[in-house]
């Protein structure tokens, strides 16, 4: 080990934060750089499938709520694109990324959204799954990203309370109202476990993240603790629990569950989801018709800077 | 409060609430199609406030009408001949050019028209219209900002808005029209006379056309019907999206 490589061990042993400027293997800087653009894009791809009901949401207040979820969560695309820019890639090189298929984003963002309840199964699951996640990245070994975690998961709890009760004022509603709740919650529940990524056994990245304690805990654990905190809102709803596998297990202290379907996740990890191109295709569409506004931006600006300086000289 | 004022009050109540429900609709249709994330963010932004404006005109209209009805009735179960808001707010998104137009002709108006109202002898009028002025500023100074990029920016973005400009100029006139339900608010200290602030109104966005080197339209036409629910073929599209999932499920909580 050179000296630096120490010296970077070190901090990581004793929990010390690796800073932008601080020395750090090329791998660590890939690796974080890697799960970041991925969260940062996740983020402004979710905006998508719950922007999808902004306009048909069924109250004022719900669309007021849901307004300022989907508002929050480009909020966080953009904090987070910020502290990958202090790894040394710009947010222009993410987004080409992005649209070339070169980087990925959560591939929960692929299922399509079909009724109303599925905004409050987003929020309640979706979300209630990336809080999980998050609070465990809070202690993450890379500065920037530890700080945008505590910042993001202040917001991330309100997002999932509003899922919560939008679900559950309609399983407390009418049948068909039930019924919505029970088939959103059914569509989502698998593919929120699936978020946590594959088995630890099969997850390629893992091993080298947790030594480099980029992760915090592995993809079984979260899961689990996931699967945990779900069963008694489920409960509390009134709904059917997807997985008739459910058991409480005594003697581990938690939920045994039945076999998640890893074929489906890669497949629609693969481009096979309901949403990957329209996903994609949505945001390239946007970019583009956005040129003719960017460009504008850049020539009249250059027209002030211009004048500017005639203006002194 | 007289019947005959306590009835236009909440005839007024309510086409302010429909303006601003319109308008929120509209801009809300921008999130996640923006030119970059930070518009994303403040379309959503703009979008809450009207909705939330929206929200507190309705609250107020219910109370008047006491008849059961809440906000939500107001907004999702009327249709398009019932409605009143103006003509201009329920034009389709547009382009970014055409968005920002509409945006800062409206947002002109409410900040004109809402200082007068902040004093009106109605208090829960003035409260949202006090209210709803500190938004309103920044709202005139976003849409402002982006007519004076796009109108003196680069040729296409020149001629974009100058586009918008034009066609959304005839929408502008019966903003200022005045009928009796709303000159006898005024009469009485409540309402708004809007056809007194027609000239100011001119004024501050011929200035800002001007400078965003945009010819300022001449008045050769004009579009009336808004106040009366004689509206485009646009509303109704827009309504039938916004009110179809609480509309499928009578009488439901949401
Ligand atoms: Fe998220
Ligand atoms: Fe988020
Ligand atoms: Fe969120």
């Amino acid at each position: 080990m050179t000296p630096e490589e120490q010296n970077f061990m070190r901090k990581i042993n004793a929990e010390e934060k690796i800073e932008p400027k601080d020395w750090m293997p090329d791998a660590y800087r890939k690796n974080v750089t890697r799960q970041m653009s991925q969260h940062a894009h996740s983020e402004v791809i979710g905006m998508q499938p719950e922007g999808n009901w902004i306009t048909r949401a069924p109250s004022l207040r719900r669309k007021v709520v849901l307004l300022s979820k989907v508002q929050d969560e480009a909020g966080h695309g953009l904090y987070l694109y910020s502290a990958c820019e202090t790894l040394g890639i710009s947010r222009a090189e993410m987004i080409e990324a992005l649209q070339k298929g070169t980087a990925k984003y959560a591939s929960i963002f692929n299922y399509p959204t079909l009724t109303w309840g599925d905004v409050g199964a987003i929020g309640w699951l979706v979300d209630g799954a990336a809080i999980v996640n998050q609070v465990s990245l809070q202690r993450t070994s890379y500065g920037p990203y530890a700080r945008g975690m505590i910042r993001i998961c202040k917001e991330e709890s309100f997002h999932q309370r509003q899922g919560y009760e939008a679900l559950l004022v309609l399983a407390q509603g009418s049948p068909e109202q039930k019924q919505m709740a029970q088939d959103s919650l059914n569509r989502f529940y698998w593919p929120a476990l699936m978020m946590f990524g594959p088995h630890d056994s099969e997850s390629a990245h893992s091993a080298k993240s947790m030594e480099w304690k980029i992760k915090r805990e592995t993809n079984d654990d979260l899961r689990q603790k996931f699967i945990d905190q779900t069963v008694p809102q489920i409960e509390f709803l009134g709904l059917e629990h997807p997985d008739p596998a459910i058991k409480w297990n005594e003697e581990r202290g938690h939920y045994d569950h039945g076999d998640i379907d890893w074929e489906e996740f890669y497949s629609v990890i693969n481009g096979n989801g309901h949403c990957n191109r329209q996903r994609i295709e949505h945001h390239v569409a946007a970019h583009e018709e956005g040129a003719w506004v960017r460009d504008a931006i850049t020539a009249y600006n250059d027209k002030k800077n211009a004048n500017k300086i005639k203006n002194v000289a | 409060m007289s019947d005959a004022i306590k009835a236009a009050t909440l005839e007024y109540a309510t086409r302010l609430g429909d303006d601003a429900v319109v308008l929120g609709h509209r801009i809300s249709e921008w999130v996640s199609y923006g030119p970059f994330l930070e518009e994303d963010i403040a379309y959503a932004n703009v979008s809450l406030d009207y909705v939330g404006r929206a929200r507190m005109f309705y609250t107020y209209a219910a109370e008047l009408a006491d008849d059961g009805r809440t906000e939500d009735d107001f907004a999702y179960m009327r249709s398009d001949r019932d409605y009143r808001n103006l003509l201009l707010l329920e034009m389709p998104r547009g382009d970014f050019a055409y968005s920002q137009v509409r945006q800062l002709l409206a947002d002109v108006y409410y900040s004109l028209v809402l200082p007068e109202l902040a004093k009106s002898k109605d208090e829960r009028l003035a409260a949202v219209a006090a209210k709803a002025v500190k938004e309103t500023k920044y709202h005139v100074r976003r849409s402002r900002d982006w007519v004076h990029r796009l109108g003196d920016g680069t040729e296409e973005s020149h001629k974009r808005t100058q586009k918008a400009v034009d066609q959304l100029w005839g929408y502008t006139h019966e903003m200022f029209d005045m009928d009796e339900t709303e000159q006898l608010l005024a009469d009485n200290g409540i309402g708004v006379d809007v056809s007194k602030l027609r000239d100011q109104w001119h004024k501050e966005v011929s200035a800002i056309l001007t400078e965003a080197t945009i010819t300022v339209p001449e008045d050769s036409w004009a579009v009336r019907g808004g106040r009366t629910g004689y509206h485009t073929e646009n509303l109704g599209h827009m309504l039938t999206q916004m009110q179809i999932v609480h509309r499928s499920h009578p009488g439901c909580q949401w």
